[in-house]
């Protein structure tokens, strides 16, 4: 039986309309339509889905979208503001945090979730931090760079 | 795929006379594993789901007379890790939830839903049984607790009776003369997302001269279910702890362990690797158990 559903995503208010056992992820890729998040194992083991639930990391695959009723739900969509990039986006740019993108969004809002709440985070605690993205063109190094510089322009 | 009733008590109440209405319910705490679960078919979804997300009164760590420590069954692996009281009383617990998935698993999964889960590979077991836990259980009827070691009675299985409510883990209050130390670690092959492919916890009271007065000593991920080895604690316990002792113990343990092949390991690697892991165990609780005086 289909259950009505309000999601907060990025700020906006979106109402749907599910089966109650999907998964946050394909409901927000497709009643959505925010396709940054990504699925790639659909297992919690690679993090490209990851996304920010009340600021804090969560794989979206894993998560019951009705239980994400009622919380600040971000994506990789909402970063950006004002036709700006986010610090963090400018930074994977320049350090060449991105190769092939797919785990793109995912490390960038664990790396948010990170720098929320640990500005000034030492290269182990990034790289602890980030344990649950997998990156298959094995670009952690760039990826690790790149948070550090977003941390230190942000001082 | 058959439809699925879904239901968001508000409260403790609610969810108790919720489960006594659907008693074959699956109850969804953080949902970690209830949904991938679900979906590589290892478990069908249950018809119907019960999410106590919203059940504020099963969140949080508080202390009990005495010294005890009551956690909440929703309260967060990270959580737990970050808590100074376990940090300083129950260090192995705190060990085995900052090793659980990643730092999104850790903020989203909850200690009662791991529990509950029964995985014969779940950190928190060993650290569970070296600390006498006790499992609080909620259902219409009332309230019982169980020894956390007689909870788990499989994979996947536990004690729980159709309608009953995993609400609490309870530590009891410890004796802490002789200054006490403990630890939890595990064989793994990546530090994230990882399952224990052999885990030890081991708890030891040692006193001025090195003796060790009490230990307790249990394994993961070697067993149907984490295991308490009281072989390898009769090893070290009345004796000075050195390296000849302890690797004593070790061997002990590994004598005890009934592993099973499978893709992360063969049995024969885990029973070896048992000892090594055991040993490691053992030294870091003693090293905690010294600092503790200083």
């Amino acid at each position: 039986m289909k259950q009505a559903l309000s999601l907060s995503v990025n700020g906006l208010a979106y109402e749907v309309v599910i089966e109650p056992h999907r998964n946050l992820l394909s409901v927000i890729r497709n009643e959505v339509g925010l396709t940054g998040a990504k699925e790639g194992c659909d297992d919690s083991e690679c993090g490209a889905c990851m996304v920010l639930l009340d600021g804090r990391p969560a794989n979206s695959c894993s998560v019951l979208a009705m239980q994400a009723a009622g919380r600040r739900i971000q994506t990789v969509e909402g970063l950006a503001s004002g036709g700006k990039l986010h610090p963090l986006q400018t930074a994977f740019i320049e350090e060449g945090g991105v190769q092939c993108g797919f785990c793109t969004p995912g490390m960038l809002m664990s790396a948010k979730a990170l720098l929320d709440s640990n500005p000034n985070p030492t290269e182990a605690e990034i790289r602890r931090y980030i344990s649950g993205n997998l990156c298959r063109c094995t670009g952690y190094s760039g990826i690790v760079r790149a948070v550090q510089k977003a941390a230190a322009s942000s001082r | 795929m058959t439809a699925v009733e879904y239901f968001e008590p508000a409260d403790l109440k609610q969810a108790r006379d919720l489960l006594s209405r659907h008693p074959s319910a699956a109850i969804v705490a953080g949902g970690t594993d209830l949904v991938v679960g679900s979906r590589s078919g290892k478990r069908a979804l249950p018809k119907s789901l019960v999410a106590i997300h919203r059940v504020n009164e099963l969140r949080g760590i508080e202390g009990q007379h005495r010294g005890g420590l009551r956690i909440g069954a929703l309260t967060s692996h990270a959580d737990v890790e970050s808590s100074s009281v376990v940090l300083r009383d129950w260090s192995a617990l705190a060990d085995a939830c900052a090793l659980v998935g990643s730092p999104a698993t850790r903020h989203l999964g909850t200690i009662g839903g791991n529990v509950c889960n029964a995985s014969p590979a779940m950190e928190v077991g060993g650290p569970l049984i070296i600390f006498d836990a006790r499992v609080e259980l909620a259902s219409r009827g009332g309230k019982r607790t169980v020894p956390f070691h007689e909870f788990v009675t499989g994979p996947g299985r536990t004690a729980a009776k159709a309608g009953e409510l995993l609400t609490a883990v309870i530590l009891p209050a410890s004796n802490r003369r002789p200054p006490v130390g403990s630890a939890y670690l595990r064989l793994e092959y990546r530090q994230a997302m990882e399952i224990a492919v052999v885990g030890a916890a081991a708890l030891v009271a040692v006193d001025r001269r090195g003796n060790c007065k009490r230990a307790r000593i249990a394994l993961t991920a070697v067993a149907p279910t984490c295991i308490r080895v009281r072989a390898a604690e009769e090893m070290i316990e009345g004796k000075r702890l050195g390296d000849g002792v302890i690797d004593e113990a070790a061997r002990a343990a590994a004598a005890l362990a009934r592993p099973i092949d499978d893709v992360r390991a063969s049995a024969d690697y885990r029973r070896e690797m048992v000892a090594v892991i055991v040993a490691r165990a053992i030294n870091r609780a003693v090293a905690r158990a010294q600092e503790a005086v200083r």
